[in-house]
């Protein structure tokens, strides 16, 4: 298992180096020029000397090559640059915001589990009958209710029926739990939704699929329980899909959670990335992409070990 | 582009007498999907005729009015129809939503396609890429080509913004167009086409590409719910459709988020267009895939 994990580890180093490439050139071959974008933004009049004087401020005369050599030297370092609005290093800016972020995910991670894996099981049991159909109501519109939206109208249902709003502003879990989670459990809800949306109808699906192998079969022949059935036989092997699923829908949580950090006022990694780009911050910007790149392939490279250790088959390979 | 795919794939399809009719009979509640479809279609199509105001006009005596027959789904803080801005707003959002899909999922199937054509080195080239642009979120890459691009109007619509949509889509199509390819390869009147000393690009466009129209019709379906909602997204974000165009997403950004509990209306309606719309969309994608592809069936 060690061995795996490190060999797995050492994997991901290329595709690191990759999407670190991928940013870099995404952000300055694209045509369209930063600068001008930045300092003529809505038709301002700026001399052509300033906006010479603003590529050498930010190194960006300089020779492509040179400049490609600077950022991946840097990034050997961890060095991301500095953010070019606050003059503050990236990546300080990004270990300031990224807590909140990382605990809503985790806990809207937490939610669609929790919702996904009865829901998808309840619905697959009993098919076709009014539990089935209310479960997958509810899935299929998850997919389509934007979370931003659903968090204006969390919003709006707290607002009038309590007359309650969260606190603004971000307490650490072991400060004041109560505060953190009346805080993070709103936006959570929000893009956790879609989650476990998507999650459950897998489980429903991938559950289905399993009730109609010939082990089980072979189970309820020999009499056992239901319950039994499912807990020994069935469960375990349909949660392999769905732990996929979850893995790749990580992104779109990060998604979710980049738009609806606007809607709670939350500082987090979100808000950063949407500040950054409304201000053509593309130090922060590139910064901000290769961490979320990196906690992507984490992420799902998490979802392979875990896949490993569901299904010993996959392991041995 | 888009109506040359559309012949080439009823030709696919078994010869039927009518096979609109039979997508009708077969898939219910994709027909439900293409019908609230239509319906926006109309409303982008017949703005002006269904919207009772100008989306655009401001109207300081009617500001924040509750929704009633004069105003049906009320009006903002500047006094506009909401109504009318949702009727225009679907223009908006099917105008993005439909061009950036077509777009990103052509290029992708012609990049999938040559890469389990070509197969070897380029195919591996091609595959890292499409990797590595995987690995970043939807909206992350959006965002970025929003930063770096500006923006580019023609039309009264955002070239750029089309391009952001678009980029993501790319190398998703491109996975699902390469894995069809390698099936269609591997058959014997691709080795004929060959041995008849056609060209690749003839081989590419004539004898593979008619052959990857159904998951590519299924791919445009699926990619037009998600950017709908990406330019929704966008345009909240302010990074989007901007001010004075009526979008869906835009009426639901900035100040509206002021008027919670002063006019609830303003953030209601335009969610449940959203809503509507990609739920529409992806009712009818997935119908589509269970009809054009029956071994999906379950």
């Amino acid at each position: 298992m060690f061995w795996y994990l490190l060999r797995r580890l050492i994997l991901v180093i290329p595709t690191l180096i990759g999407v670190a490439i991928a940013v870099f050139f995404l952000i300055r071959v694209m045509p369209g020029d930063v600068v001008v974008v930045k300092l003529r933004a809505d038709g301002a009049a700026v001399s052509d000397e300033t906006i010479a004087a603003e590529r050498k401020r930010l190194g960006l005369d300089k020779p492509l090559y040179q400049q490609f050599a600077d950022y991946m030297v840097g990034l050997t370092q961890f060095d991301l640059g500095k953010s070019l609005w606050t003059g503050e290093s990236v990546g300080k800016e990004i270990a300031l915001r990224a807590p909140v972020s990382f605990q809503i995910a985790l806990m809207a991670g937490l939610i669609a589990i929790l919702i996904a894996i009865p829901l998808g099981t309840l619905s697959a049991l009993y098919r076709d009958s009014w539990i089935d159909h209310s479960v997958r109501v509810v899935a299929v519109s998850g997919l389509a209710i934007p979370s931003f939206w659903l968090g204006m109208l969390i919003i709006l249902g707290l607002l009038s029926l309590f007359n309650w709003l969260p606190k603004i502003g971000y307490v650490p879990f072991w400060e004041d739990p109560i505060t953190n989670l009346s805080v993070t459990i709103w936006p959570a809800a929000s893009v956790g939704y879609r989650y476990a949306a998507v999650a459950t109808r897998m489980m429903r699906s991938s559950l289905l699929e399993v009730m109609r192998e010939d082990y089980i079969r072979t189970a309820k022949a020999k009499g056992v329980w239901t319950r039994l059935i499912m807990r020994r036989h069935a469960l375990r092997n349909a949660l392999l899909p769905v732990v996929t699923v979850i893995g790749l829908e990580f992104a779109f949580l990060i998604g979710g959670l980049v738009v609806t950090e606007q809607v709670f006022n939350i500082n987090g990694i979100g808000k950063l990335f949407v500040d950054a780009t409304a201000r053509g911050d593309f130090n922060l910007i590139q910064g901000l992409v290769l961490f979320i790149a990196t906690c992507f392939i984490l992420i799902n490279l998490a979802v392979d070990l875990l896949y490993g250790w569901l299904d010993p088959r996959i392991r041995l390979n | 582009m888009a109506t040359i795919a559309t012949t080439a794939a009823v030709d696919t399809l078994p010869k039927r007498p009518n096979a609109l009719w039979q997508f009708i009979k077969a898939q219910p509640f994709g027909t439900a999907g293409l019908l609230i479809i239509l319906v926006y279609v109309v409303c982008a199509f017949g703005a002006a005729w269904i919207s009772p105001y100008n989306p655009e006009e401001i109207d300081f005596a009617a500001m924040l009015t509750r929704p009633s027959a004069v105003h049906w789904f009320g009006t903002d803080q500047y006094g506009r129809d909401v109504f009318s801005r949702i009727v225009y707003g679907s223009r908006t959002a099917l105008a993005v939503g439909i061009l950036s899909a077509v777009i990103g999922c052509t290029v992708g199937a012609l990049i999938g396609a040559a890469s389990g054509y070509f197969s070897g080195r380029i195919d591996t080239a091609i595959q890292r890429v499409v990797d590595i642009m995987l690995s970043f979120p939807i909206i992350v890459l959006a965002m970025v080509v929003v930063a770096v691009l500006g923006k580019r109007t023609a039309f009264g619509i955002d070239l750029n913004l089309i391009a952001a949509i678009a980029l993501p889509i790319v190398p998703r199509m491109a996975r699902v167009s390469r894995a069809s390819t390698l099936s269609i390869v591997a058959m014997p009147f691709i080795d004929a086409a060959r041995a008849a000393g056609f060209g690749h690009n003839r081989i590419i466009l004539r004898h593979i590409v008619p052959n990857i129209v159904a998951p590519y019709l299924i791919m445009v379906s699926a990619s037009m719910a998600q950017a709908i909602l990406l330019e929704a997204s966008l345009s909240f974000l302010g990074l989007g459709v901007t001010e004075p165009t009526a979008a869906w997403g835009l009426m639901l950004s900035g100040t509206s988020a002021d008027f919670y509990q002063t006019a609830p209306w303003m953030i209601l309606f335009p969610g449940v267009a959203i809503t509507l719309a990609v739920f529409a969309f992806n009712l009818f994608g997935d119908s589509l895939r269970d009809w054009l592809d029956p071994k999906l069936k379950s």
